[in-house]
């Protein structure tokens, strides 16, 4: 990039707001994501939304891209820079603007921490559901541009239940505010579910509209232990069968639950087969009712124990334990490829079975963990990047898991996003007409393709440089450009 | 991108590659980094530190000032290696840059000069340690030090010196070695053999927490051994990039203590607990010192960590026959970073303490977050140590609390100073001498 454009995005955003020394863009060369990096040009703090439009004006005009950025958790690579970019990064936008009791609802900017934001409105009795396993570092922002999801997705859904608005600066640098606090709203067409997941490809959020409940008033914590692998998976599809609604329902297989016990040290059991977290919550007498219908379930199943949390300490003790899973695994092996594969809830013991499968037929450790209840599964793949046969056959791995539960109906990604881990899989879940229609609007909306190129789907090869098409590419693409 | 030659010497420093491949840079630190909190930057967290670390390491990037910056900018309170699933070695990999860079000439020259002759000369050498101290005690009776602050003299020197010189602790009239017998054995039964680890600080400057501590042991049914010839645990050298040094101190120690029977080493200061049970995993490749050293390990107890585990030996009943006062006394717990973070003791003490009758235990908000004190930091880097010092007794003046509880010399000094500077009415006290008031 020239020097004169890095002045002129110096000068837009302030010199104690711009980076580029070698040291600042190694460190934004990476988000949550395995083995996918590349250093960006430079990194910015905007300190208002003139500013953010004025550098997409700019790199309309002298091209260059545009990466937003919030925390840099994600999964899928979705704010890992691109070739030639910019990143803007908007977690000191921090501020919750409004709480507002009346509506039931919260205005915050993109950088508000959602652990912290969970904090503070339940201290007025009100609740903001999702809970991606970073929530004490993922940002609203990022939240929404990955439409994240969490533990309590099976009761209280995703991101998309809560987002009643959405302001953001377009790529061509213009100003949208979509949504309001009506609860009903049908005019034209529904933009701002339309920009929650589009990953920082349509716009760069600069403020979100957030929906509250009341805050559920009793909750049961109950923990089980099976021998067998199928046997836990029968006993959530019977669980759900029933007819209830646990507000999370939480899998751990054997490594996993090795690797959580060495990094917390609650005393879980190491020679079970699996476990399941399973909790219930509501106002009512209801929530009793439900923990001991799903206890019998759960010993009908041959659970070799079960074990309810004696208070609430006891069982955030266990929750921040099954949200430790991903990292904690990484002590079996140095790279963890943690996947995203979803399947319909009743498939979920066929899943189970092809996942132990693929583990066998690659010769790849995988260890299992996910939201049981709404089929949403994390096989990941315990490898070391600097082995490259070992990362290939951590790929052929995961090929066939994607392949397995798109024929079981399932998709490639439950709540992690496509971002550039996921997106030559895309096609297999969208079709070519739906993969089309993504296309035409990302061009309609982002003509010069400047803002995120290359994450979702790669529009045209020409703005986005040697961006690897396929995983096998991703390596030689790093070694060029890191 | 130039690379220089020595830098892979980074890895010679760290074991392996291993240990810096294992971060999986999934951000889970990032919430309890204090300066990542302060400045939002990412080269400002253990995630980025830590790419940096492995880039230097494999020399695909040089040392640099930023560099040396980032690594001089940690407090190395490794709240991240809690936060970590992943159990990442952050501290080791900080530490280990932080020879490279004070080899390669980066750090300021007095941060050196501290360093190396202050750590080395003084601290780890009891007669100099001593000596200097009664310098420190002479200069605080004389009534030098009125006259001194009176005149504003030290602004002469640096902006900073007449703060950092208020940061020095009153020193004790006396030295706790110099008080505590060589074995000291209870007035009954004889319930545990122990030897103690009296620390250079806890010593010289804290000297009566020391002999509260003996006083509380001999009362719980201990006998105490405590080698007269033991030497300082080496930790300030460790965390300051003098590893050769402190290393030989610990083989020192781990003689000193062979010689004696005892089942259990007790600490009362975090820092020294925190090291010497690290001395097991410091000399594994040592072939004549790694099984005596896991020996050793294993036997240090921090105070508290001590009475938690005991509890149902140890005969605390005495306590209660005590006349509770009319008031409860409002009390909180500040957790030492080489408590919490370092050896993951955090709810030992805060059972201990909430077991003590006439107490009322409040929660302190962001209790294991660092007070900025971390090792010599404060005296090094008094401008960012200030702030996070503000933050902790902020914490502390919300909890309403009358006495602060902490179980580390470092944070003892740093909080008393807060608790002046922001005019903060607390009592500053180690967990041992609150339990010693209620039993005399």
């Amino acid at each position: 990039m020239d020097t004169s454009v890095k002045n002129k995005i110096k000068s837009i955003v302030g010199q104690e707001n711009y980076f580029d020394s070698y040291e600042d863009r190694l460190v934004y060369s990476y988000d949550g994501t395995p083995v996918i990096q590349q250093m960006p040009e430079a990194v910015v703090f905007p300190q208002d939304e003139e500013q953010i439009s004025k550098i997409l004006e700019l790199a309309n005009n002298v091209k260059f891209n545009v990466v937003p950025r919030g925390a840099g958790t994600g999964l899928s690579g979705g704010s890992v820079p691109t070739e030639n970019s910019v990143v803007i990064v908007m977690t000191k936008w921090n501020k919750i603007l409004e709480i507002d009791d009346k509506n039931l609802t919260a205005t915050v900017q993109p950088g508000v921490v959602t652990g912290i934001l969970q904090k503070e409105v339940e201290k007025i009795g009100l609740f903001y559901p999702p809970d991606p396993g970073s929530l004490n570092v993922c940002t609203i922002g990022g939240n929404v541009a990955n439409n994240a999801g969490g533990l309590r997705g099976l009761k209280y859904g995703v991101t998309k239940n809560y987002v009643l608005g959405v302001e953001m600066i377009l790529p061509d640098g213009k100003f949208l505010r979509t949504g309001g606090k009506n609860m009903k709203d049908v005019a034209g067409y529904n933009l701002r579910d339309f920009i929650v997941g589009s990953e920082g490809t349509l716009g760069i959020i600069t403020k979100v509209l957030l929906k509250l409940i009341p805050k559920p008033t009793k909750s049961i914590t109950i923990l089980a232990y099976f021998d067998k692998l199928t046997d836990s998976a029968q006993a959530v599809s019977d669980i759900i069968a029933a007819k209830i609604t646990p507000a999370m329902m939480e899998f751990l297989d054997n490594t996993t639950i090795n690797c959580v016990e060495d990094y917390t040290k609650i005393g879980l059991p190491r020679n079970v087969e699996a476990l399941l977290l399973i909790e219930v919550d509501g106002r009512g007498s209801e929530v009793k009712d439900d923990a001991e219908t799903i206890k019998f379930i759960l010993k009908k199943n041959k659970a070799v124990a079960v074990r309810e949390a004696f208070d609430e300490t006891q069982a955030n003790i266990l929750k921040t334990a099954r949200r430790s899973a991903f990292s904690a695994l990484a002590r079996r092996m140095p790279t963890t490829i943690l996947e995203d594969a979803t399947v319909p809830r009743s498939e979920l013991p066929v899943m189970i079975e092809k996942i132990v499968k693929a583990s066998k037929m690659f010769d790849v450790m995988i260890g299992n963990f996910g939201h049981a209840g709404d089929g949403n599964l994390h096989p990941t793949a315990l490898t070391d990047e600097r082995e490259q046969k070992e990362l290939d056959k951590a790929h052929r791995a995961f090929d066939f898991i994607f392949d397995e539960a798109i024929k079981l109906g399932g998709t490639i990604t439950g709540e992690h996003g496509t971002g550039l881990a996921k997106k030559q899989f895309l096609e297999k879940v969208t079709g070519p007409v739906g993969l089309d229609m993504m296309m035409r609007i990302k061009r309609a909306i982002d003509k010069n393709n400047i803002l995120n190129p290359g994450k979702i789907f790669s529009i045209s090869p020409k703005c986005e440089g040697s961006l690897p098409r396929k995983r096998e590419q991703i390596k030689n693409f790093d070694e060029n450009f890191s | 991108m130039k690379t220089s030659p020595e830098t892979s010497q980074l890895l010679k420093v760290l074991p392996n590659d291993d240990i810096l491949q294992q971060c999986i840079h999934c951000g889970m630190c990032l919430a309890t980094c204090p300066t990542y909190d302060l400045t939002k930057l990412e080269r400002s967290s253990p995630r980025g530190r830590i790419r940096m670390i492995r880039s230097v390491a494999r020399n695909e990037m040089e040392l640099s000032e930023l560099f040396a910056e980032e690594m001089n900018f940690c407090l190395d309170c490794q709240a991240c290696e809690t936060a970590c699933p992943a159990g990442v070695k952050y501290g080791r990999m900080v530490e280990a840059a932080r020879v490279l860079i004070d080899e390669a000439g980066l750090t300021p020259k007095f941060q050196v000069f501290i360093k190396r002759f202050a750590l080395r000369k003084i601290i780890a050498s009891r007669f100099w340690l001593k000596f200097f101290s009664r310098l420190l005690w002479l200069y605080q009776k004389s009534g030098m030090q009125k006259l001194i602050r009176a005149t504003g003299i030290l602004k002469l020197f640096s902006k900073n010196l007449p703060e950092i010189e208020k940061l020095s602790p009153p020193i004790a009239n006396h030295f706790s070695d110099s008080k505590i017998k060589e074995i000291e054995l209870p007035n009954g039964e004889i319930k545990f053999k122990t030897a103690f680890h009296f620390g250079c600080l806890m010593n010289t400057m804290f000297a009566d927490i020391n002999i509260d501590t003996i006083d509380v042991l001999k009362k719980v049914g201990c006998k105490i051994i405590t080698p007269k010839d033991q030497v300082c645990c080496g930790s300030l050298m460790a965390h300051n990039g003098d590893m050769e040094f402190a290393l030989n101190l610990a083989r020192k120690n781990i003689d000193v203590f062979f010689k004696y029977d005892y089942d259990f080493l007790i600490s009362n200061s975090a820092g020294c607990g925190a090291f010497m049970k690290d001395y097991a995993h410091l000399l594994e490749d040592d072939s004549e010192y790694a099984s005596k050293a896991k020996l050793f390990s294993s036997k240090v107890k921090d105070i508290m960590e001590f009475f938690a585990e005991q509890k149902s030996e140890l005969n605390f009943q005495s306590i209660s026959k005590l006349e509770l006062k009319p008031e409860l006394e409002i009390i909180t717990y500040h957790d030492a970073c080489h408590l919490v973070h370092a050896q993951k003791i955090s709810s030992q003490p805060r059972e201990v303490i909430k077991s003590i009758p006439g107490v009322k235990y409040i929660e302190l908000e962001e209790a294991s977050w660092c007070c900025g004190s971390a090792g010599i930091y404060n005296v090094v880097r008094y401008d960012d140590a200030i702030i996070q010092l503000q933050r902790k007794m902020k914490n502390i003046r919300n909890t309403g609390a009358k006495i602060v509880l902490t179980g580390n010399p470092g944070c003892m000094g740093q909080i008393k100073y807060g608790a002046e500077k922001f005019d903060v009415d607390v009592e500053v006290l180690h967990p041992v001498t609150l339990i010693k008031k209620l039993l005399s």
